[in-house]
């Protein structure tokens, strides 16, 4: 077993969250349901975890009054919060957890009540944590692509007292912070926990193995653990060449006094980026901007399905199988009769009559989605395409104004590309409009279908999605991807008449010099308007687009 | 509980201390909104804040933090009615708080127990005098944003439900924090806040060497590290003391007046808050320096902070709002050598 395999990682991983749960502050267990995963599971057991799921309903997030337990035994019994209390805190199905409970959670870790074990089992793109968690937990293992032979049991894991007090009596030396620091800033890694959660792992490292410094080896493995999955994959090159002056001067300083402890951020960097695949790195640097660009609209709605709307004050009404009842504020509008009812009617704990009775209430209203299918391709990217940019920028700054999110996809060559999944973040679109390169043939049929593949995929999430099309119109790559001006043509008109039948209320800006009857016709397949544009007037586009985005 | 990490101690991030220490100084500026990156100390240092903030006095049993007997709101029927020493309340909001606890609601445990109708104060009432602490506020539900923003402008809450009218002062300063590139916060929202600042990651090694060798010190030994600090934070607070005690005698010369007019209308800032918020900063950081007027330098040193998330939004622009700010204002004001003769 070589010194990078995931199960040593795995089992290093959990003697240190042995050895100091809420200092570790969490582990992030990337693997899906297994045999390896269960062994690592099992070997938790024996910190005895509390086991929460994402579905975690305020109350047992908050502790409060137990309303059962109240009912039963008509005075108030609370319950604690269940990350009160210290120890370590299990959270299954991490990928679905919602930024509001990523939130109560970061500040439950913040303030030292829990440490945490996420169980992430992300399989699509886009799938993942809240990056506020992501970044405070210090641990990451993979257990991907571990072979069952690989799976020697996990020791139980016990901590004794010695290493406890070793553990709490190592210091990092102010070389080692450095070597820390720099290994963060050739990985590209900005958050400044990193280094200081990395530090952490590689004194309980040293403590466990029985010594009493820290080796170069403990820096090592602990960069392994808590800084690998940070990194972004390209990162060591790209972020050491622009700075070259400090580091030279320091591992001057440095290495002259004290050559033996002492070790070389690059051996730490490389370290770090053997530890994970590159595929697994790339995985995780795109999810990272897939999820900060997706998470915008909060609480994880549109992972779950359904936007859930903005909750309504529950209304008096008769319990007939389909609506909900709001318990709490049944028992509130029953609450200050009690003392009436009791002497009423008999010995009950509670009094409920059928006129207190509350149910919940939804405003439904779902968020619009605007995607915006740009033509990148070689007739467009000459003239017009920083035009065409400009005008969606100020497109986006209406939309932006309105509340709607945004998504992007862009078209050229032969393929149609998601730039930028749905978001209402600005910065995001911008950077990803600016990336956009032009050139190549105008695949319109492609985009055209990409862009009706996500309005299908997100009105599944409760949005409601308008396509806007921006083209010059002339599509000369088909479906399958080959240079036929005919069958681009009729493939465009092919899947614009769908799009018309499922979609309609769109818009296609022609963005061609001279207006388009091809294109008119289109829009007209679409059920979209057709506005055209010979120049793209920022203002003049504002005016035009006005009406039809307020429809 | 631990004490936080104390505010002295947070390495650079000059922009975001100044800001803070500024609100402490004159709270009625209105709150500070810290964006940026993870892991930058922004969590730090408003936890910090509190602990530095001299105590209130209040009235011990007042859920409302009232400062007077008289104060008190009646259906709270205050027994304890001693005047005491309290921390500076520093309320979280927590992102999924449903509008009950932020607002207070009927008091479920004394409805069943005692049959009685009460009012169970919430989140609003601990923050009185305070400070209210939103992370991650850009992802905050926008039911409760337009609650707070009713709240955060009338300095009252009432509710109004479950047969109940309640209502009980409710000023406080917002600090919200978050990161840009989860979403934005809507202009309504934005313009609530009196400052705003950008943070950063430091670039350098060597600082952040320096943090994560602070932050080592205090985790493992919190006692030490707090005593080292406490000189530097004592001072602090003194400082903030006395800049409150000379806020009210700071004058402020007409032609300071007509300059953050000039600012304010070369920006295109829009409505009178930015104006009054530039004076109001401006004025505190004259306290705090100890001058005896507003001159163009506290002006320049303040601007960026108290226009930049005010002006007309250019969703486009490449160059940061700050550094929109900063423009205009050497253009207003004349470069730094003009102001200073």
């Amino acid at each position: 077993m070589n010194d990078g395999h995931p199960w040593g990682l795995a089992r290093d991983a959990l003697r240190l969250i042995a050895l100091d749960p809420v200092g570790m502050a969490g582990l992030w267990l990337r693997a899906r349901p297994g045999p390896a995963r269960d062994g690592v599971t099992a070997a938790l057991e024996a910190l005895s975890p509390r086991r929460i799921h994402p579905g975690l309903s305020d109350e047992a997030l908050d502790g409060g009054l137990d309303l059962a337990a109240t009912l039963a035994a008509g005075a108030p019994r609370y319950r604690d919060s269940i990350l009160a209390g210290g120890g370590l805190v299990c959270l299954a199905m991490a990928e679905r957890c919602s930024a509001a409970l990523a939130a109560r959670l970061c500040q439950a870790m913040d303030a030292g009540h829990c440490g945490l074990v996420a169980l992430d089992e992300a399989a699509e793109e886009g799938e993942g944590m809240p990056l506020a968690l992501r970044d405070r937990l210090g641990l990451f293992v993979a257990l991907d692509g571990i072979a069952l032979a690989d799976l020697a049991p996990l020791a139980p894991i016990a901590v004794d007292p010695a290493t406890r007090t070793r553990y709490a009596d190592l210091a990092l030396t102010e070389d080692d912070h450095r070597t820390l620091v720099e290994t963060c800033a050739a990985l590209g890694i900005d958050s400044l926990r990193a280094p200081l959660l990395a530090g952490r792992a590689a004194r309980g490292l040293a403590a466990l193995a029985g010594r009493d410094a820290i080796s170069a080896r403990d820096l090592q493995r602990a960069a392994m653990l808590a800084l690998a999955h940070r990194g972004s994959p390209a990162a060591d090159e790209a972020d050491t060449t622009p700075d070259p002056t400090p580091e030279p001067d320091t591992t001057d300083q440095d290495d002259a006094p004290e050559t033996a402890a002492s070790l070389p951020s690059e051996l730490l960097v490389e370290a770090a980026l053997a530890t994970l695949p590159q595929d697994l790195l790339a995985r995780l640097a795109d999810d990272r901007q897939a999820r900060s660009a997706s998470s915008a609209h909060g609480s994880g709605a549109a992972i779950r399905g359904n936007r859930r709307g903005r909750p309504l004050a529950s209304r008096p009404g008769r319990l007939d199988g389909s609506a909900r009842l709001d318990v709490t504020a049944t028992l509130r509008a029953a609450a200050p009769w009690q003392t009436l009812r009791a002497a009423q009617g008999g010995k009950r704990l509670v009094h409920l009559r059928p006129s207190d009775f509350r149910i919940r209430r939804f405003d439904q209203k779902s968020d619009r989605l605007l995607i915006f299918t740009l033509d990148a391709s070689g007739s467009q990217a000459m003239a017009r395409l920083a035009e065409v940019k400009g005008a969606i920028e100020l497109l986006l700054s209406q939309s932006y104004a309105r509340r709607d999110h945004v998504a992007l996809i862009g078209f050229r060559g032969t393929v149609a590309e998601l730039l930028l999944p749905p978001t209402r973040s600005l910065v995001q679109t911008k950077r990803r409009l600016a990336a956009l390169p032009g050139g190549g043939g105008t695949p319109l049929a492609a985009g055209l279908t990409a862009a009706l593949d996500l309005a299908r995929q997100v009105a599944g999430q409760g949005f409601t999605p308008s396509i806007v099309v921006l083209t010059d119109g002339r599509a000369n790559i088909d479906l399958g991807g080959q240079a036929d001006r005919m069958r681009a043509g009729q493939d465009a008109a092919r899947v614009a008449r769908v799009i018309g039948a499922t979609r309609p209320g769109g818009l296609v800006i022609d963005t061609g010099r001279r207006a388009n009857a091809q294109l008119q016709e289109l829009a007209g397949r679409m059920a979209a308007h057709y506005l055209p544009l010979p120049r793209v007037d920022a203002s003049q586009l504002g005016t035009a687009v006005r009406p039809i985005l307020a429809s | 509980m631990t004490k936080p990490f104390p505010f002295s101690a947070i390495v650079g991030q000059d922009d975001m201390k100044q800001a803070m220490v500024l609100t402490a100084v004159d709270p009625s500026i209105g709150g500070v909104l810290v964006f940026g990156d993870r892991g930058t100390g922004k969590s730090t240092a408003v936890r910090a804040l509190a602990a530095l903030l001299p105590p209130i006095r209040q009235v011990a049993g007042c859920p409302v933090n009232s400062a007077r007997k008289a104060d008190c709101p009646d259906w709270a029927e205050v027994e304890d009615t001693r005047l005491v020493n309290r921390p500076t309340p520093v309320v979280d909001l927590p992102l999924g708080v449903t509008e009950d606890r932020v607002t207070g609601a009927l008091d479920i445990e004394r409805a069943l127990t005692r049959g009685e109708k009460a009012f169970q104060p919430g989140l609003l009432a601990r923050a009185n005098r305070g400070y209210l602490y939103i992370d991650e506020v850009n992802l905050l539900e926008d039911h409760i944003v337009d609650l707070l923003l009713d709240v955060a402008q009338s300095g009252e809450n009432v509710v109004e439900r479950e047969g109940m009218s309640i209502r009980h002062p409710a000023r406080f300063v917002l600090v919200g924090s978050g990161n840009p590139e989860e979403g934005e916060l809507r202009p309504q929202l934005l313009d609530r806040f009196g400052l705003s600042v950008d943070v950063t990651s430091p670039r350098d090694v060597d600082t952040r060497v320096e943090v994560v060798r602070r932050r080592d010190a205090y985790e493992r030994d919190g006692k030490a590290f707090l005593r080292d600090w406490e000189a530097a934070d004592a001072d602090l607070r003194k400082a903030i003391l006395a800049a409150r005690k000379a806020l009210v005698k700071i004058a402020t010369p007409d032609a300071i007046l007509r300059d953050c007019a000039a600012l304010c209308i070369a920006l295109g800032a829009d409505g009178l808050r930015g104006e009054l918020t530039l004076l109001k900063t401006a004025r505190a950081q004259a306290a705090y320096e100890g001058a005896t007027d507003v001159s163009r330098a506290h002006l320049r040193r303040v601007a960026p902070m108290a226009l930049q998330h005010r002006l007309r939004r250019d969703p486009m622009d490449e160059a940061g709002s700050a550094t929109r700010v900063m423009r205009v204002v050497t253009e207003t004001l004349g470069p730094i050598q003009a102001a200073a003769e």
